[in-house]
């Protein structure tokens, strides 16, 4: 494996008008610095068009504007506000690590926070797709490559050496003599007095020191004191604890509340009002709330679902599948079709949103992947300007697509304005469940012909319940403009969103002849809430796609691992399913009803490989563990992933043994039951989501070195693989294909479901003689 | 109102408040102390685990009126105390594992993890791959491998 050689492209940044150094870059940059492949979501040219450089100099009041600015500090820091949001995926680590490998600042020197909605940023400011990193490369290295110039030009100028000749180290600028000045000093000496455009070279990749070297969380000791702070963490004064009444079926609506008033004289209870998707309370405490909501007397209007359950969607989806060409003549078939049930997006924090609603203006905390959609909304719900529409941007307990969706801040603001008052708004845990957002239940159907040793052609159909991309997605891809992928079409709506994102992401990376494949949705994308897991299409048309490869390699008598080998596309795939399989011994002996599984996937920018060993032998399986789901246990998951550059390995570790725990949970325990218009589930102790007694023994990440000099995403990137190798280890563990997954949908319902009205269940009052088992 | 009186984090507490409140929420909305998290109110995801005179257990499901004065709250906020350091050994094996992912579990993963591991050592064992399995605390973004790791590395240190 070779890095590719350094080029010295140069870059163009700013300097800004300000008491110390600050400079800045374009943040529509984004979509042209540095990468060379495409990107899965299609950047918008929107920004640098539409601002240059003499806006920048007579808009001196707002002289960031449509920019991001790293800050020299007089304590010798440097300062970033990140225009993207901080989910445990670990962007403010590698952001800081960024800037600090420019700079040549110790990494706990750079403060790096979340930026608020910044409007001016268009599209920018969306988490979502693992696009920060790829996406935000650039302009932050140029920022800071540019407060760097800014400094050693100062010192040069104040120490009378000439620049070529100054060195920096650890925040402090050297003279050859020994003389030395350090940053803080020159932040303030530095700092200009008019703005302008400056030419910058970003260090080559060959000098990195920072970026390539694991680097623990920049916030790990507020994480383990409990000192982190999310939104509910915040103190706004009057924003009291605030909660929802809701109905009992998908989406229904509040008709009438017939005891308002005895609700609104319960203890502690400051407020009850009627709002669009439910009964809003307002207390003392979160306790009485859930007290107040369960006390609610409400009808309701019917849901959009109230006919619907897995089975009628089930038959509507087999009905819309898109027709298959006939396999070629003589050809040997590989046919097999999976149904993928609902998952739940919910993160361990509920969603969670703090507004005060004044006459002339609102202000917002909240954690939001999208946070300028969410601005357009409030203001549109509320009649005001965007300006008037402050949103801060809070860390989150997880997002995993969840936090794509405003629904949370809009209820917030509704409650905020009847009540005239803040509030503190949480969903409960059932609400996250049953009026949360899922990833839609979908069928994905594989044929593959063969003969002799080769794959003559691959089809996949793909059917779906509609997934909302309306939130966020629609928005880059609608902006894509006159040569967006959606514009060239005559049909607008969400239609054109998912088939941009279904090929836009899903790929075949063999080389299986003739390839064709294709996704149809049923419904209006607006019937279920759903939205992504973490991943989008390929959490399950991968993992299709990977059983049936196993199905060929199996037809065709080669070893799976072999046969990956032989058909992917390139060399630098097959070492990365080289370097997995040599680290977990591919093809070891296992003992019966145990097995290895090993699949491959490419997308955002990388490639990844997973061998994945199950235990699916009864003593496992049968496992007895209170109110849970135990089956077959995967013991040992190894994953070898090529970022292209990796900024921060330990980070990108973390990220591939969260999601192989979603992989483990999605194939084998985690679904949601659609009965008759409501889910079933209601708590983590009935959607199956991995638990300890589920987790492997052994997880080993092999992280590639470089293979480009520019990073790929992280973040959703070892889902499909992941599950493709699990599901792969159980079906040669069991000698079965399962044909739908999870492998326990149809079981007996393993618990008894929460009622559906009240809304939420009451909290046990037994908690001292469980003792936190 | 009632008044409710206890130890919390080593210093006595007073706190007028209705009798059938959960102590998370006396913990959280009334006295400001955030380390124990909200995730389900049900005495399911754990994210709560705090200690009660130095046992694991979850306030979400603990009405206040039945903590008595002499009762004694840790809650992640006070763990450091309890050995008289900066930080607990189990924190700084997590630091050292580098286990947090968005954070808003390991709160209740770090009280749990020390309750375990005192209850292993009073029994006079190791804490044992079945002793894992059995932390019911879910960690969404999927830390759990990390935090055995980690729980092994503080126990040595404890
Ligand atoms: S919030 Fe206490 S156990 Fe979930
Ligand atoms: S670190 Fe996010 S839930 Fe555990």
């Amino acid at each position: 494996m070779t890095v590719m050689e350094p080029t010295r492209r140069r870059f163009i940044a700013y300097l800004v008008a300000a008491p110390t150094v600050v400079a800045a870059a374009r943040w529509a940059d984004a979509s042209t610095g540095g990468g060379t492949a495409p990107s899965p979501i299609p950047s918008a040219p929107g920004a640098a068009d539409t601002y240059d450089l003499n806006d920048l100099l007579t808009d001196s009041a707002k002289p960031t504007a449509n920019m991001i600015t790293v800050t020299m500090n007089k304590d010798g820091t440097a300062s970033f506000a990140l225009p993207r949001v901080e989910s445990g995926q670990g962007i403010t680590t590698s952001t800081a690590m960024i800037i600090a490998e420019e700079l040549d600042l110790p990494v706990g020197k750079v403060r790096v926070t979340l930026a608020d909605a910044r409007p001016e940023l268009m599209m920018n400011q969306f988490t979502a797709g693992s696009n920060t990193t790829i996406s935000t490369y650039t302009p932050i290295r140029s920022a800071a490559a540019a407060a760097k110039q800014q400094m050693l030009l100062t010192a040069a100028d104040e120490l009378g050496v000439p620049v070529h000749r100054l060195t920096t180290h650890d925040g402090v600028v050297h003279a050859p003599d020994g003389r030395t000045m350090s940053y803080g000093v020159l932040a303030e000496k530095g700092a200009a007095t008019t703005s302008r455009e400056i030419d910058v070279t970003l260090k080559p990749v060959a000098q990195f020191k920072v970026v390539g070297q694991p680097h623990r969380r920049v916030d790990a000791l507020e994480a383990v004191t409990g000192r982190k702070k999310y939104t509910l963490d915040h103190d706004v004064p009057g924003a009291l604890p605030t909660m929802i009444c809701r109905p009992p079926t998908i989406q229904g609506t509040p008709k009438k509340v017939h005891n308002l008033a005895t609700v609104k004289g319960m203890p502690g209870i400051t407020d009850v009002a009627m709002i669009s998707n439910g009964v809003a309370v307002r207390g003392q405490t979160f306790g009485q709330c859930i007290e107040a909501v369960r006390a609610l007397k409400v009808t309701w209007n019917p849901g959009t679902v109230d006919k619907d359950s897995d089975q009628t969607f089930l038959a509507e989806l087999k009905a819309a599948e898109l027709p298959m060409a006939p396999p070629p003549p003589g050809a040997s078939v590989v046919d097999e079709a999976f149904t993928f049930y609902w998952k739940s997006n919910t993160a361990l924090e509920p969603q969670t949103a703090i507004a005060d609603v004044r006459k002339d203006g609102v202000t917002i905390w909240s954690s939001l992947q999208a946070p300028i959609f969410t601005q357009k909304q409030v203001a549109d719900l509320l009649g005001f300007s965007t300006d008037q529409v402050k949103v801060h941007v809070t860390n989150s307990g997880g997002a995993f697509g969840r936090r794509m969706f405003s629904d949370v801040v809009l209820e917030a603001c509704e409650a905020s304005k009847k009540f005239g008052k803040p509030v503190k708004l949480m969903w409960h845990r059932t609400d996250e469940f049953r009026a949360g957002r899922m990833h839609p239940m979908c069928i994905s159907h594989v044929r593959a012909s063969y003969s002799g040793g080769s794959v003559l052609n691959f089809e996949q159909r793909h059917t779906s319940v509609a997934t909302d991309w309306s939130m966020g997605f629609g928005e880059p891809i609608t902006a894509g403009g006159a040569s967006g992928p959606v514009a060239q079409s005559p049909i607008h709506g969400n239609y054109n969103y998912s088939q941009t994102v279904w090929n836009l992401t899903v790929n075949v990376p063999y080389n299986f002849g003739q390839v064709d494949h294709a996704i149809q949705e049923i419904r209006d994308y607006t019937v279920m809430k759903s939205g992504s897991v973490r991943n989008l299409y390929n959490a399950d048309a991968a993992v299709a796609r990977e059983l049936v490869v196993d199905q060929l390699a199996k037809a065709m008598k080669i070893d799976p691992y072999a046969f990956r080998d032989a058909f992917l596309k390139d060399d630098a795939s097959r070492s990365v399913l080289k370097a997995a399989a040599k680290a977990a011994k591919w093809g070891r002996s296992m003992r019966p009803g145990t097995a290895q599984g090993i699949a491959f996937h490419s997308e955002y920018h990388g490639r990844i490989a997973c061998v994945a060993e199950i235990d699916a032998r009864p003593s496992t399986i049968n496992r007895k563990k209170r109110q849970a789901v135990t089956g077959p246990r995967v013991t040992r998951i190894t994953i070898a992933v090529d970022v292209g550059l990796p900024i921060n390995p330990k980070g990108i570790q973390a990220q591939m043994m969260g999601g192989a725990m979603d992989a483990i949970g999605q194939i084998l325990t985690e679904s949601l039951h659609l009965k008759d218009g409501y889910f079933l589930e209601g708590s983590w102790d009935d959607y199956y989501y991995t638990r300890q007694w589920n987790a492997p023994f052994d997880v080993n990440v092999i992280v590639m070195p470089a293979t480009s000099e520019s990073p790929g995403g992280v973040g959703e990137f070892p889902i499909a693989v992941t599950k493709s190798a699990v599901a792969c280890a159980l079906t040669r563990a069991t000698d079965k294909l399962p044909s739908y997954f999870p492998i326990n949908h149809l079981d007996p319902l393993p618990f008894e479901p929460f009622p559906t009205e009240p809304s939420i269940p009451p909290s046990p009052n037994d908690g001292l003689h469980r003792k936190g088992e | 109102m009632p008044r409710h009186t206890f130890k919390l984090n080593g210093k006595r507490v007073h706190v007028n408040v209705p009798n059938d409140v959960h102590l998370l929420w006396v913990l959280r909305d009334v006295l400001g102390v955030n380390g124990p998290k909200y995730g389900c109110g049900l005495d399911v995801c754990k994210a709560c685990t705090s200690h009660i005179n130095g046992k694991a257990f979850n306030p979400c499901c603990v009405p206040v009126s039945k903590i008595s004065a002499d009762d004694e709250i840790t809650t992640i906020e006070g763990l450091p105390d309890t050995v008289g350091k900066d930080l607990h050994p189990m924190q700084e094996a997590w630091l050292e594992m580098d286990v947090a992912q968005c954070g808003y579990c390991q709160p209740g993963q770090i009280m749990a993890a020390v309750a375990k591991v005192k209850e292993a050592k009073a029994a006079g064992r190791e804490i044992t791959d079945a002793d894992l399995d059995d932390i019911r605390n879910i960690c969404r973004c999927g830390t759990y491998h990390r935090i055995r790791e980690a729980i092994q590395a503080g126990a040595k240190a404890m």
